[in-house]
């Protein structure tokens, strides 16, 4: 159709896709405009594996109970409380309902992957991964009626006091403007625009890697924030963890990760540890890496273990580098071999060790008498071949945005809720994740609010 | 680890690419016979490309797949090296090229045999025979002695046996499924039977585009029970005839006559679903070089059927003589080009999925 939509949808994501789908099935016309060509439609949704959503009991793909309650425990934990409660409490005990709905537009889930044990109670996984249930729920938009434009980048927004009137959008044929009577922004984070980035991180920005689509450079985020939006966040907040420093610039995925901190030690450029690589498991410890290695020099550093460790941990991509003596690792890694000797011998000597190991718990195998201690799963460094993976930043997405209400719609700048303004996805992950990431949580909140604001928008324009 | 082939060291590369992803386990037992190994011989690899039914999900799910840089494409890589494990196991060595060109092979072998039977019609009888045998009491024994069609074709049916088990023989060495028990046979004929990796983890495996639907599966089960119909009336007639007595031609309610009917017509409408399906088909999931000999494969299994089924309905007219001897070159080319044609993927692939039966067996012991 041309004219005027019931409801426009920016993105093309699993919040999109969620939002035009419950928008349509509730009798309006929804138009999606996705910035992306099609192969690389659906933003960061096409890496995911996983959701995370409460429940009462184990299922078919789920091994345990995981309760509202304990999912909030979990999100303050790792926010350290930095969250809208309301909000998200809103949002798991919504996500209750999600596991079924998801499933109803075509979704199929799978017991957790191989490698990944930790998050079966609590994650539920896509057959066949993200993309696969993105084409799913492209497939389920389109046949309910849904129209999706391909290359199509909302870029500028007109906004009459609180009400949004139109969507200036660019494509490769040049602008154009479409109105509608309600706007869904869901179209992710600003993580791929690195001068965005630098306002929060300076120049280290420069040596951040972007984990997924190269297409999230927040256009629409800053016409709405320019244009009466209230911003949430600010530009530092963001999923990182350390990646393979060999990786691509974007879009290198789940492959480029590596999770084998607790197997080693890591050091900086000088050589030196800078943290406790045993501090929690591995949930946790995942998503601070990629902070911990951006406050180094150059912002890099290196894992480095020994041959039994080898095969204990997912393989990934790129092999590690590999000496017959550390002096030589140091070496090919162009750290001071000494000084790397030193390290290692100094912590070697300082490890206690002598309990079991056992890498899925805290083990207590412990050094004592170093400036930084390791406070688990240590062990001496001293079986050649040596091993080491070189790690960078890896921003998967960014938390600043718009802030929303409890019904997914936007708030202004004084306070008041926006007419007919909705925002869903990473856009908005900011409301619910102040700092801090849990696994699959970015899905929740793209899926909860995305269904959510379809509806309200839907409701809206009745 | 290095490996003979481009397409195998391209397999090689994916399966790093994939053991670090994992996120289509669910969807077949590829996936899940990968992520037992962090490092693949070439053997390891023709039996995950043997393992493979080429279903297509993983092409579609994959973020990876062009045009992403890191250009992961499993059933196209996993068809290129599954097509030329063919010809690496072959027997004897100096067949080998027929793969490459079983096309012609299989055109020149059904012009050769059925002009040789008309010629040994017309020489064995008198030459108007060929015309009037429906007339005969003996029908096609008035064209050609049971004895001599039991020579020509239990000789060239021996000889495809010998063949395809010294194929099979090598590739069950070098793909090392030794140990496999009959709870892994019995998993692997199950698995077979029902085709269960080739519906992209459930939802029906892909074809045109990226939507899924189930009909190769469905023109698959047409083909390969047509061909079991077939060859169990061929069998119950062979008892009929040697243990019963019992002479041809057999009336079209007997045992023999209604299984070759059903079979039929299954080898004409499974070839004909599949030829469709495969001419619809995204090009990038399938291998280049071997278009003769999956294209001639089901050619010419829709010869055979079709002949037969013309045979029993037009066996009375005139045209018996021509139809016999189409059909009985129809059947000694199928026989001899088996072991060097497409035939030989559902015994590697039976094969394969009994060592990945016994595979995941000692897995789930070992742990």
């Amino acid at each position: 159709m041309t004219g005027r939509w019931d409801v426009l949808v920016a993105g093309g994501g699993n919040a999109a896709l969620c939002a035009a789908i419950a928008a349509r099935r509730a009798g309006r016309s929804v138009l999606v405009l996705e910035k992306a060509p099609k192969f690389y439609r659906g933003g960061n949704t096409r890496h995911t594996r996983n959701m995370r959503c409460a429940h009462d009991t184990a299922t078919g793909t789920l091994t345990g109970p995981y309760t509202g309650d304990e999912f909030m425990r979990d999100l303050l934990r790792v926010t350290s409380g930095n969250t809208d409660e309301t909000l998200a409490r809103m949002m798991i005990e919504r996500s209750y309902d999600m596991l079924e709905w998801i499933q109803q537009q075509g979704v199929r889930f799978q017991p957790s992957l191989g490698g990944t044990l930790s998050l079966g109670r609590t994650n539920s996984f896509f057959l066949g991964g993200g993309r696969s249930m993105l084409n799913a729920l492209y497939r389920t938009a389109q046949r309910l009626g849904v129209e999706v434009r391909y290359e199509h980048e909302v870029t500028e927004v007109e906004i009459d006091g609180r009400s949004f009137r139109a969507a200036t959008v660019t494509t490769p044929e040049g602008k154009t403007r479409i109105e509608a009577r309600s706007l869904i922004a869901a179209s992710g984070g600003f993580q791929a625009d690195i001068d965005w980035l630098k306002q929060g991180w300076g120049e280290r920005a420069d040596n951040f890697l972007i984990r997924g689509t190269p297409h999230n450079r927040g256009s629409l985020t800053r016409a709405l924030i320019d244009n009466g939006v209230q911003q949430i966040g600010d530009a530092t907040q963001c999923h990182a963890v350390a990646i393979d420093a060999r990786a691509p610039k974007y879009d290198g995925g789940i492959i480029t990760r590596l999770d084998c901190v607790v197997f080693g030690i890591v050091v900086n450029k000088n050589a030196a540890r800078f943290y406790d690589e045993g501090e929690d498991i591995w949930p946790k410890r995942y998503a601070i890496w990629g902070r911990l290695v951006a406050e180094q020099p150059d912002q890099i550093a290196y894992i480095v273990f020994d041959a039994p460790n080898l095969e204990k941990f997912m393989p990934s991509l790129y092999p590690p580098v590999q000496a017959d003596s550390i002096a030589e690792l140091a070496g090919k890694l162009s750290l001071d071999p000494h000084q790397l000797t030193e390290t290692i011998h100094d912590f070697n000597a300082a490890v206690v060790g002598g309990r079991p190991f056992d890498h899925t718990e805290p083990d207590g195998n412990r050094t004592e008498g170093l400036g930084i201690d390791k406070t688990n799963w240590a062990k001496r460094i001293e079986t050649a071949p040596f091993y080491a993976y070189p790690v960078r930043p890896g921003i998967t997405f960014t938390y600043l945005g718009t802030r929303v209400n409890d019904r997914a719609r936007m708030v202004m700048k004084d306070g008041t809720p926006a007419e007919n303004m909705f925002a869903a996805g990473e856009i908005m992950a900011g409301n619910v994740l102040g700092q801090g990431y849990a696994a699959g949580i970015g899905m929740t909140i793209g899926a909860v609010f995305g269904r959510l604001a379809g509806e309200e928008a839907a409701a809206y324009v009745a | 680890m290095s490996h003979s082939t481009p397409a195998l060291i391209e397999a090689d590369r994916l399966m790093t690419v994939c053991n670090s992803c994992r996120y289509c386990e669910g969807l077949c037992a590829v996936f899940p016979a990968m992520e037992l190994k962090r490092s693949f011989t070439d053997g390891d690899l023709n039996h995950l490309a043997n393992l493979c039914h080429n279903c297509g999900a993983c092409y579609h799910d994959c973020q990876f797949t062009p045009p992403h840089e890191f250009a992961v494409n499993v059933p196209g890589t996993l068809a290129q090296v599954r097509a030329e494990s063919y010809a690496q196991y072959a027997w004897p060595k100096a067949a080998r090229p027929l793969f490459a060109r079983h096309g012609t092979a299989l055109a020149l072998g059904l012009m050769v045999t059925t002009a040789l039977f008309i010629a040994g019609f017309v020489a064995a009888s008198d030459p108007g025979a060929l015309w009037s045998a429906h007339q005969d009491d003996a029908r096609f024994y008035a064209l050609m002695p049971h004895n001599a069609m039991i020579a020509v074709f239990g000789a060239a049916f021996a000889w495809m046996i010998l063949a395809i088990t010294m194929g099979a023989r090598a590739f069950w060495r070098d793909t090392g499924a030794s140990q496999t028990g009959s709870r892994d046979h019995a998993q692997a004929a199950h698995d077979a039977a029902r085709l269960t990796y080739l519906d992209g983890g459930g939802m029906g495996c892909f074809n045109d585009d990226d939507r899924p639907d189930d009909r190769r599966r469905m023109w698959h089960h047409f083909t390969f029970y047509g061909f079991l119909l077939c060859f169990a009336a061929t069998s119950l007639a062979t008892i009929y005839h040697y243990l019963l007595g019992w002479h041809a031609p057999y009336s079209w309610h007997s045992g023999p006559a209604l299984l070759g009917i059903a079979g039929g017509i299954g080898l004409v409408i499974g070839p004909i679903g599949l030829l469709s399906a495969k001419r619809g088909r995204m090009p990038e999931l399938g291998a280049t070089g071997f278009r003769g000999m999956e294209v001639g494969f089901l050619l010419i299994l829709l010869l055979t059927g079709a002949t037969g089924l013309a045979l029993r309905l037009l066996g009375e007219t005139t045209l018996l003589g021509g139809l016999l001897a189409l059909h009985l070159g129809a059947v000694l080319t199928f026989f001899l080009t088996m072991p060097y044609g497409k035939f030989v993927h559902g015994l590697y692939r039976y094969l394969a999925l009994a060592r990945h039966a016994r595979d995941l067996r000692h897995h789930k012991t070992a742990k």
